[in-house]
This record gives structure tokens, C-alpha cells and sequence, in this order.
């Protein structure tokens, strides 16, 4: 216990000192090769526009550069947007439907040509509508666009099907790397098993399979960056090779988030050569069960399941084993979208009083006839936090009288089990890219709309609330709106249970400078700014 | 015997036909879509558009018997055809993680055969002594610890001792450096994996060395040769452990092919791109191009493995005639 007490107060010692100090402090020292894991097999291609893993952002994001994104000074700001390529953040025209970006001069490819406007232009309009045979993974994203056009070599003009304020963030999308317009239009398969960019780092080597480095780029656009002379990044699936790695200095960190175990074992062991940033993550898993299977699709036995689950203490315990921590509804608790928690404890399965939660839980499934039901809980073979929310929901029904057995299986197979409606109630998830919470929140969708939403279900008042939602500009008003579709998704109608939002902890080598975390793990990923202190 | 050579080497068409169906039709009895695996895996969202283009790109919108027969006319032309994961052919595949796997099965072959021939045999000869039982206690050992087990306390006890003995905890590079670029981070690398692999397949061999040594020294022709007043050394060395020894080749010859690419384990835990992790990745990526193609290369190096065995024995007992 008392080991504890230390490990934490040790942790609390080194979050505050990496928080605490500002960056400017130190003095930046240039050069040193950084070697970092990216905790997944390789990435199934090089080109993030057809990809969705982490592990291809994690792998090339150093090598591009982008239109622009969240500030990398400040990536826990889910909307402070700042221009990479673009000269500064324009204004829209055109009752928020047109916005016009202007390009910075003397940007240079990694070939030494020059990047221009077409190159931009190009490369979004394929990430909005690809040619024939290509894939852009998310082009849904980018629904809200019309028409991407490069009327000069330095302006790119983006027109919209109708004003939102999802535009911005789909813009950022840490996955839209710009890529040459010559080399698409020769070869739009070209950038699956090749790099060329105009990022910080120019591509040195690939090995099939385990490692991906990148040296320094001298005339990247960024006068002063990047600090570093070369990077390589590892593939390590394996947790317990990626905290022995970091133990001993085979790699300085990995950026996707370990959990707390990892995080205690490597403070305890490493002391202050370890730092520790931690922060909400822009995951959650959900539980979300099968309407068209009985007693399902009666709202009041999916209202008992929310009932019956202790969300409030739940989350403290879980956060001790498990890398989730904020009790949080529809949309990402750090945004100015979300709801507070006076707003979350009026919805059902946030009330503050679990007793009277439950009993109103026994009493639902009493008048629904599902009294002692029986189910099966669908979960995918996940460590963290999958089976750790499966146990503690089983446990949480129990107390409602409900039996529950998990079946627990490898990805390809639960997503045939998703897909083919092949289970009762299962643990869903999502996890986006930025925090975009008007498109985020699409997950809460009918399947018919949003094809990764797995309820089985037709709304049409649902989807009515989500349109009313995007389409509304006034921040204040939208924010409204999204509460009412939250409580009709969560309460009203139950159609899912929102699971305590992941916590993303990134433990490091203190030598490891310049990094800050954000919400999310495809955020702030082209280590331009990363320098060691060694 | 090159008749009985072409004869071997011309049953190994049906036996890779066989497996080549077997492998087609069970990996399309695994519920899953590799398409969605690859967009969806995630947890982001994409474009159901996106879906069925990677169904189209991948071929696995044709009917069944389509792919088959594609399949198949690869085999016959050599050609696996490409990854349906990350659209490299799949030989590129397959030759990037095969020298780490391959060094690591012939180091581990020389650990265990350094250690299993030597004290196996002189187990057998010291029966019931102190010797022998010491054999047999590290033996039973070697074949009670998984090897993945044996790696992760291995890598952690390297990491404690050094910790402690220079103050900067060290371990192996967790990155494959071909042995022909660096040798030393090349066996830094590999060396442990080696030794824990080697350790219980030295343990299984040293088994069958031991008992088969204890038949043959009771043989008659042992007996003769004792009685023919030949020095011990020349009876154990030319007449019991040749014949001893045909057992423990098979075995050998076995745990060689499997190395090959079942270290799916050991390599997870020592970060090796083995073939071993590929298959992995293949079959839960339900990759079928990539894992077809596997189990051709591993049912293809069994085979091989089979044939080198058996034209051993002709060379370790004369008596053996392959006509």
C-alpha cells in the first residue's frame, strides 16, 4: 500500500514537473537520432489516405506535411487550429461556405520541386472524392465538402455543400497529407509503397515489416526545425516488449498510450529518467446493444442495463488498472461541446444515486418480463480496456440480477459478428482521429447512415436531431441541440451506453523534449519539434 | 538411390496439392473480412464505398472456385500472387523475415545439438548417478519451460543484471541488423532468443539421446565388440552413438522445420520479424494470399527436411538401402 502511495505521489511529482516547466526553460539542443515503437505490426501501406491505423501515422506522418492542424504547441486544445502548409487561418466568405487558403512560397518537395496550390488541391480532392480504384478511407469526413479548387499556384478554395463547424477540424485531419499532384496523377497507387513528402524528415529506410527511419530535412519550410538529426521508428506489438525496450533505452517511448500498470512499473524502475504525460483520449468504448434481437428491442431493458452500471465509481477503480479515467456522454469530455456533469447526471446511467438507479433498473426489467435475463456479451480480444469494461459491466449486472457471459473474440471474426448482427449485446467502440465532435458523434447513428453504428436500428427522429446538429453554426445553439440528441440517444431511447472516456498515458524518457500529448494518438506525430536532451 | 530421390521429390506435388486445398478452404472458414479488419480496426470511421473497392482491389468478390483456380496456377507458375494486407508480393514478403527466422533455428539447432548429443550420451553411459540424474533434472526443466517464458525472464534478468552491476539497465536491440551489416548487434539480438529456444529443444534431444543410447548399449553387436576387446571410447563413438543417433535426427530434423516458422511465440517476445510473426499477423489479418503461401513455404521445408533425414540414415547406417 504503502509502495503505492509513493509510486503515485512519484507520478503526481512527474506529471506536475512536465506540465510545469514551459518548454521555453530549456535550451533547445539540435541533433541526436530519437528511436521510437510504434506499438502495432506495419501498417497495411504507407499512404494515410486509404489507411485508418495509427501505425501508418505513427510511420510517416514526419515525412508530410499538411494544410493545417492543431497547434502542436497546445494539441490538448481540441480546437486550436493552426496553418502548416497555409499562411494563416482564413475567414469564411460566402455565409461560411467558401474558405480560401493561401500557400506559403518556397515549400520544397522532398525531390527539390516546388509544392504549389495544385498540389493541395489535388490532393484534397482526392481525399474527397477519389478517382476510380482508389480508396479514401474517410471521405465521409468530408461530407460537408463541394468543390476543392486551385484557381493560382499559391490559392486553394474550398466551397461547401452548406456551413459547419465540423469543417475546420475535417480539415486537420491528421491522415490529409499532401501529396505530389505529378505523382497521383501518374500513379495514384504510388504512395502506398512509397514516401515522398515535404515534412521535417526525408525518408531514409524501410524494413518490411519492423522499422521505418527518416533523416533531417534541410530545407524543410520551418526555419530551425526539425531539432533532431534522424528518427527510427520500431514496430513492437507486444506491451511487454515496448516497457523493456523503454527500460532499457532501446527506444525512448512510443506514443499511442500505455496502461497504468506499465506506467507504475516503468516509474518505479526508472525514477526521474522516465517522464510521464498523461490526458483524456478521444476513445471510448460503448456498449451497444443488438435492437433486433429480444428482449432488446424493448427500450425499457436497455435502459436497465444503462441503470444498472455505476458509472461514477466505476470509472476511480478502473482507472487504477485500466487506461480509462473521465465519465463523459456522446462527445469527447474535453470539448466545450460536452456535457457537464450536471447535465450527465439527469440522463439515465449517470444518475448520482446507484441504489435508486438500480432499483429503477429491476423495476424496468420486472414490467419489460426480463427479470433474471441471460445474455451473451460480444467483446473483441483486447487487453486494454476491453476485457477490463466487459468484467466490470458483467459484474455491474449482476446486481440487477442479470447473468451475462462474455465471448470474447480475435478482430476479424467480431467483426463478422458486428456485421452479421450475430450477438446480443456487444462492447463497441469509437476512436477518431480529431476531436470533431459534430462528426464524432455520428457513431450514434441508425447503420443505414453510419455504417460502423452496429445497434440494428432505423430512427428517423435520431437522425433528425444529428442534421439539426451539424447544420447549426451558433456554437451555443448547437451545443443545445447536441444535448437534446445525447439525452434522446442515451435516455430516450437507450440506444447506447457510453463507457468512462479512455485515458492516454504516454510514459517517456526524461531526454525526450518537445513532445506534448493531445487527445489524440494520430495527433502532433511529425516530431519536428522533438529534441533530446542528451 | 536418385530414383528414390525423384520418387520422394515427385509425392511431394500431392502432398503440397493437398495442403495448398486444405489451407484454401479453411482460412474461408474463419468468420471475418480482412477488408474491415484494415479500415475499421481502428476504431475510425470510414467510407462503406471504401469497403467494397478494397473487396474488388483484393480479388475476394470473385466467386470461390475463381480464386481457387487462381490459386492453384500460381502454385504451378511459382507465383503466391500479393499480400491482400499491404499489396507486396507476397515472396517480398516472405524473404524479408526469413533470414532472422532462419539464423535463429540454426543457432538454436547448434545450442541444442552442442548440448544434447554430448550429455545425453553421457547420461546413458553413467546411468543412475549423480551425473545422470543431474541430466535428467535439467532436461525435464528444459521441456517443462515454455520458451516464451524462458525469453521474458531471460530478457528481464539481463535488464536487472546489468541495471545493478553498471547502474544503466541493457538489453538486446529489439531491431534486426543482418549479420553481414553488424555481427555483433546481429548475435546481441539473437543470441538470447537462441539459447532459450535451443534449451528445450537441446532438452528433447538429450531425452531421445539418452534412451536410445541405453537400447543400444544392451544390443549384441555392442556386446561382440567388447568381447573383440575394442576400447570404449571406439565402441561408443563408432558403434553405439551412430546408431543412437538415428532417432535423434529425425527429431532434429523435425524441430529444424518447425523453427522455421513456429516460433510465433519467442518472436513476439524478442521483437523478431520472423516468419513466425508473419503467419500471425496473416491469419489474424485474414490475409489468405499471405497465409496460403505460408503454409506452402512451411509444409515445403517439412518435406525437404523429411527427405535430408531420411538420405542421413543411409549415411549413419550403411544398412539402409533406398532402391
Amino acid at each position: 500500500m504503502k509502495g503505492i502511495t509513493m509510486i503515485r505521489s512519484g507520478l503526481f511529482a512527474l506529471a506536475l514537473a512536465a506540465f510545469a516547466l514551459p518548454a521555453t526553460a530549456e535550451t533547445v539542443k539540435d541533433g541526436g537520432q530519437f528511436t521510437f515503437m510504434i506499438p502495432a505490426d506495419a501498417p497495411p501501406s504507407l499512404d494515410a489516405h486509404r489507411e485508418t491505423t495509427y501505425a501508418t501515422v505513427h510511420a510517416t506522418a514526419p515525412f508530410y506535411s499538411v494544410l493545417i492542424r492543431i497547434n502542436p504547441d497546445n494539441p490538448a486544445s481540441p480546437d486550436d487550429f493552426v496553418c502548416d502548409l497555409c499562411t494563416e487561418m482564413p475567414k469564411p466568405t460566402d455565409a461560411g461556405k467558401t474558405w480560401t487558403f493561401k500557400i506559403r512560397d518556397g515549400v520544397k518537395w522532398h525531390d527539390g520541386s516546388v509544392l504549389t496550390a495544385f498540389d493541395v488541391a489535388k490532393s484534397w480532392q482526392e481525399l474527397v472524392r477519389p478517382s476510380p480504384g482508389v480508396l479514401s478511407a474517410r471521405a465521409p469526413y468530408f461530407v460537408m465538402i463541394d468543390t476543392v479548387e486551385a484557381p493560382d499556384a499559391s490559392t486553394v478554395v474550398f466551397k461547401l455543400k452548406f456551413a459547419t463547424s465540423a469543417f475546420l477540424p475535417a480539415l486537420g485531419d491528421p491522415f490529409a497529407y499532401i501529396y505530389k499532384k505529378e505523382i497521383l496523377e501518374k500513379d495514384p497507387h504510388w504512395y502506398e509503397r512509397n514516401v515522398m513528402g515535404s515534412g521535417p524528415f526525408k525518408f531514409k529506410d524501410y524494413q518490411i515489416g519492423q522499422s521505418i527511419s527518416g533523416e533531417r530535412n534541410p530545407d524543410y519550410f520551418r526555419k530551425g526545425l526539425p531539432h533532431l538529426d534522424g528518427f527510427t521508428g520500431i514496430f513492437a506489438p507486444k506491451q511487454a516488449v515496448e516497457i523493456e525496450a523503454i527500460r532499457g533505452d532501446r527506444a525512448a517511448m512510443e506514443f499511442r498510450g500505455l496502461p497504468p500498470s506499465a506506467r507504475d512499473q516503468l516509474v518505479k524502475e526508472l525514477g526521474d529518467k522516465i517522464t510521464v504525460q498523461t490526458g483524456d483520449w478521444n476513445c471510448v468504448n460503448i456498449i451497444t446493444a443488438n435492437h433486433q434481437k429480444k428482449p432488446f428491442d424493448d427500450v425499457r431493458v436497455r435502459r436497465a442495463l444503462a441503470l444498472a452500471i455505476d458509472q461514477w465509481h466505476g470509472a476511480v477503480g478502473l482507472s487504477r488498472i485500466a487506461n480509462i479515467r473521465t465519465v463523459g456522454g456522446i462527445v469527447f469530455p474535453g470539448s466545450p461541446m460536452a456535457a457537464t456533469k450536471d447535465e450527465l447526471q439527469k440522463i439515465v446511467g449517470y444518475w448520482p444515486d446507484i441504489e435508486k438507479s438500480r432499483a429503477e433498473a429491476k423495476r424496468l426489467l420486472k414490467e419489460a418480463g426480463a427479470e433474471g435475463l441471460s445474455f451473451e456479451l460480444m467483446n473483441r480480444n483486447v487487453e486494454q480496456p476491453y476485457k477490463y469494461i466487459a468484467a466490470w459491466v458483467i459484474d455491474e449486472w449482476s446486481k440487477v440480477g442479470l447473468k451475462v457471459t462474455q465471448k470474447v473474440l480475435p478482430t476479424g471474426p467480431f467483426f463478422d459478428g458486428l456485421r452479421n448482427n450475430a450477438f446480443d449485446v456487444t462492447v463497441d467502440f469509437n476512436c477518431q482521429g480529431l476531436v470533431n465532435p459534430a462528426m464524432d458523434v455520428g457513431k450514434q447513428l441508425p447503420h443505414s447512415v453510419y455504417s460502423e453504428n452496429y445497434g440494428n436500428y432505423e430512427d428517423q427522429k435520431d437522425i433528425d436531431l444529428y442534421q439539426a446538429m451539424l447544420h447549426e453554426t451558433d456554437p451555443v445553439k448547437q451545443r443545445a441541440v447536441m444535448r437534446e440528441y445525447e439525452t434522446y440517444v442515451l435516455d430516450t431511447q437507450a440506444h447506447a451506453i457510453m463507457m468512462p472516456w479512455w485515458e492516454r498515458i504516454v510514459p517517456m524518457r526524461s531526454y525526450v523534449k518537445g513532445w506534448k500529448i493531445s487527445p489524440s494518438h494520430y495527433v502532433n506525430q511529425d516530431l519536428a519539434t522533438i529534441w533530446l536532451d542528451k | 538411390m536418385y530414383q528414390y530421390i525423384i520418387k520422394r521429390v515427385l509425392l511431394t506435388i500431392p502432398t503440397l496439392f493437398g495442403a495448398a486445398a486444405l489451407v484454401f478452404l479453411l482460412m474461408r472458414l474463419i468468420p471475418g473480412d480482412i477488408c474491415l479488419v484494415r479500415l475499421g480496426g481502428g476504431g475510425a470511421s470510414f467510407d462503406p464505398k471504401a469497403l467494397i473497392a478494397c473487396h474488388a482491389e483484393i480479388g475476394v468478390d470473385r466467386p470461390m472456385i475463381v480464386q481457387f483456380l487462381d490459386f492453384i496456377w500460381g502454385i504451378c507458375r511459382f507465383d503466391f500472387g500479393t499480400s491482400m494486407w499491404s499489396g507486396k508480393p507476397v515472396s517480398t514478403e516472405i524473404l524479408a523475415r526469413l533470414p532472422i527466422s532462419l539464423e535463429i533455428a540454426l543457432l538454436a539447432t547448434s545450442v541444442a545439438v552442442s548440448i544434447a548429443i554430448p550429455l545425453g550420451a553421457i547420461s546413458a553411459l553413467k546411468q543412475n548417478t549423480w551425473i545422470d540424474v543431474f541430466v535428467r533434472i535439467f532436461a525435464i526443466g528444459g521441456i517443462a519451460t515454455p520458451s516464451f517464458w524462458l525469453g521474458i525472464v531471460s530478457v528481464l534478468l539481463v535488464l536487472d543484471i546489468t541495471g545493478w552491476a553498471t547502474g544503466t539497465p541493457w538489453m538486446p536491440p529489439i531491431d534486426y541488423v543482418p549479420i553481414w551489416k553488424d555481427p555483433i548487434r546481429n548475435l546481441e539480438m539473437a543470441i538470447l532468443p537462441a539459447i532459450t529456444v535451443g534449451y528445450r529443444y537441446a532438452a528433447v534431444s538429450m531425452r531421445m539421446t539418452r534412451s536410445a543410447m541405453l537400447e543400444v548399449m544392451r544390443e549384441d553387436y555392442i556386446r561382440t565388440a567388447r568381447a573383440k576387446g575394442l576400447i570404449n571410447k571406439i565402441i561408443i563413438n563408432r558403434h553405439a552413438l551412430k546408431n543412437a543417433l538415428l532417432p535423434v535426427v529425425t527429431l532434429i530434423g523435425i524441430e529444424f522445420a518447425f523453427l522455421i516458422g513456429g516460433l510465433v511465440v519467442t518472436e513476439q517476445v524478442f521483437n523478431l520479424n520472423g516468419v513466425g510473426r508473419l503467419f500471425v499477423q496473416a491469419v489474424q489479418n485474414q490475409d489468405y494470399t499471405l497465409t496460403q503461401a505460408l503454409v506452402m513455404l512451411t509444409v515445403a521445408i517439412f518435406v525437404f527436411t523429411n527427405l535430408v533425414v531420411d538420405l542421413l540414415y543411409g549415411w549413419l547406417d550403411p544398412r539402409i538401402r533406398f532402391a
